[in-house]
């Protein structure tokens, strides 16, 4: 059964519900579509189902105002969907609670937000290391410490949000380790002064961090995490202020846990499946759609927005995510140039305005090259295909020009995760090695399925009596 | 060691009990298999392809692949496998 649309929304954070509550109200018949329970996103997450906290921060409570705004509206919800597939212009395939579905509409806008980028060390493939994102989620979502002794460790502003978190629900955080010194957040104040109710949100952080007397290295890196079964200890060292290791005295924290992340790469499957072009933007987190000033990407009728088209944060995600709701329904005809004009100018001026905080926030967690050159050669790059440091650079020297003929040298990028979490560490490596630049060395090619998904579900239930036999061919 | 569920001013839905490669394990229902099994001890959850080292659940929301695990024989991520009473879990041997 396909469910036709007049546009569709694959992505339910704040930028894709925002599209879907804007291109609704003038009048599309929209579908938005989700893997998670509940819109929100990562950063907006609701709470699981059945589970109260006494407290709610911001961002409950803007999520929380989002999927009000979203029950009370005409979008067609439909989440807990795994989409698998997309094509055609255009057709998503998703596994859903009653089997395979399917989504035609002449408009897609994609939202599919970011994901975290770990930088690798020897020991980060220990159970108990988690991403700094996967910690906010414990956290928030589900109310759950991730140890009972934390070390909190990378770069940008998760590192502080997850340490007050933990302070905040009465845990431990054993150190809090910033590979930036304090130099670097001081000439990131201004552009973070410049949206005050933010910044109050940090120094709050910052605030509950102090008053908990945690160890705070700055200027800081993970040199390893130890332990046999588990991480035990993580051991840090100083780094410069490009993220390089320099010499100094290393200090080892026991710990259960380490809850590391140095910022967020652009998961931006969607328009790079459907041919959209890209282009690599440092301080937006990697290869990002190129789009018009309203998320129109190359491809006609097909929109991006929010972190899958550069890293900016949920706030500015939400205002380009109505922003492309609007092109979305005035490309179909719903809303006539003047009144398209009346609602994008002042949504165009928001997004403006959040551009000097988005930039500093998103300069804290763009990948630091030096950083990746200090990996050393016997770490594990690839998580999922056990690959090394050592035999991607083999693989380089062997003649792999860019990032897909290395892959195909050494399976790195090929195993479950389909590449997303050594992506764009590999990709630098590689340019590195080259001494070429990340254009040159390009991203995956992605394909179907866009996550895995069970043959079975996929295929659904069918007699042989079902499956349609051509006519033969006639002799 | 352990994830560590907050217990002050936070109300949870009732436990149900589950089985993990026959071991009795009770989480609330509904919380995410891998912060169920990663409270109860068991953080590592299966042995890499290559190397053979331990793995656990790494990011949490279902990109990694790390805690995949077999419920009710089927291959499943942890993170987005709710708990639910009677589930058979088994651990290690998958993706291999």
């Amino acid at each position: 059964m396909i469910r036709p649309a007049d546009c569709l929304v694959l992505g339910a954070g704040p930028a894709g519900t925002e599209a879907a509550l804007a291109a609704a109200e003038a009048g599309l018949d929209v579908v938005l579509i989700d893997e998670q329970a509940d819109a929100g996103g990562q950063g907006w997450r609701a709470p699981l189902s059945g589970l109260t906290m006494p407290r709610k921060g911001a961002d409950a409570e803007a999520g929380d105002g989002l999927r009000a705004r979203l029950a009370a509206s005409g979008v067609d919800r439909r989440l807990g969907r795994r989409v698998w597939s997309v094509g055609g212009a255009f057709r998503l395939d998703a596994v859903g609670p009653d089997g395979a579905e399917a989504y035609e509409a002449p408009r897609l806008v994609a939202a599919t937000g970011a994901h975290e980028r770990v930088v690798p060390f020897p020991g980060w493939t220990l159970p108990g290391v988690i991403g700094l994102a996967g910690a906010t989620v414990l956290l928030k979502a589900q109310a759950v410490l991730p140890g009972r002794r934390v070390v909190v460790a990378g770069a940008g502003p998760l590192l502080f949000a997850v340490a007050a978190g933990i302070i905040a629900k009465g845990g431990e955080v054993a150190a809090i380790v910033d590979m930036d010194g304090r130099l670097a957040w001081a000439r990131r104040l201004p552009g973070l002064a410049r949206r005050l109710d933010l910044l109050k949100e940090g120094l709050g952080w910052t605030w509950s961090i102090l008053g908990a007397r945690v160890p705070f290295l700055a200027g800081h890196g993970v040199r390893c995490a130890a332990g046999r079964s588990e991480v035990e200890a993580v051991i840090v060292g100083p780094v410069d202020a490009d993220g390089a290791p320099i010499a100094g005295p290393e200090r080892r924290f026991a710990c259960d846990a380490l809850a590391v992340g140095h910022g967020l790469v652009p998961g931006g499957e969607v328009p790079k499946i459907l041919r959209a072009a890209h282009l690599y933007d440092r301080l937006r987190g990697g290869f990002i759609p190129e789009l018009d000033p309203y998320g129109r990407t190359t491809i006609e009728n097909l929109y991006a927005c929010g972190d899958g088209t550069g890293i900016r944060g949920a706030r500015p995600s939400a205002v380009a995510g109505r922003l492309a709701g609007l092109a979305a329904a005035h490309d179909a005809g719903r809303l006539d140039a003047t009144a398209f004009t009346a609602l994008a100018e002042p949504t165009l001026q928001a997004l403006a305005d959040y551009r000097p905080f988005a930039d500093t926030v998103a300069g804290a967690m763009a990948l630091k090259p030096a950083q990746v050159a200090a990996i050393t050669p016997a770490t594990v790059v690839c998580r999922c295909e056990d690959v090394s440091r050592a035999e991607i650079d083999a693989a380089v020297d062997a003649g792999a020009g860019d990032i897909n003929q290395m892959k195909h040298f050494t399976r790195c990028g090929m195993g479950p995760c389909q590449g997303r979490m050594c992506g764009d560490v590999a990709a630098e490596l590689v340019a590195q090695r080259r001494g070429v630049t990340r254009e040159t060395v390009g991203y995956w090619t992605q394909r179907v399925p866009l996550r895995p998904v069970p043959f079975d579900t996929m295929i659904g239930s069918f007699d042989y009596a079902d499956i349609p036999i051509p006519p033969p061919a006639p002799l | 060691m352990s994830l560590v569920r907050v217990s002050n001013g936070v109300t949870r839905p009732a436990a149900a009990t589950f089985a993990v490669d026959g071991m009795e394990v009770s989480a609330p229902a509904g919380e995410p298999l891998a912060t169920a099994l990663a409270a109860a001890g068991l953080l590592g959850l299966r042995d890499s392809p290559r190397g053979g080292t331990p793995r656990g659940a790494f990011c949490h929301m279902g990109l990694c692949q790390e805690c995949v695990v077999t419920v009710d024989g089927r291959i499943v991520q942890a993170c987005l496998t709710p708990v639910r009473a009677g589930m058979q879990v088994g651990l290690g041997g998958t993706l291999r």
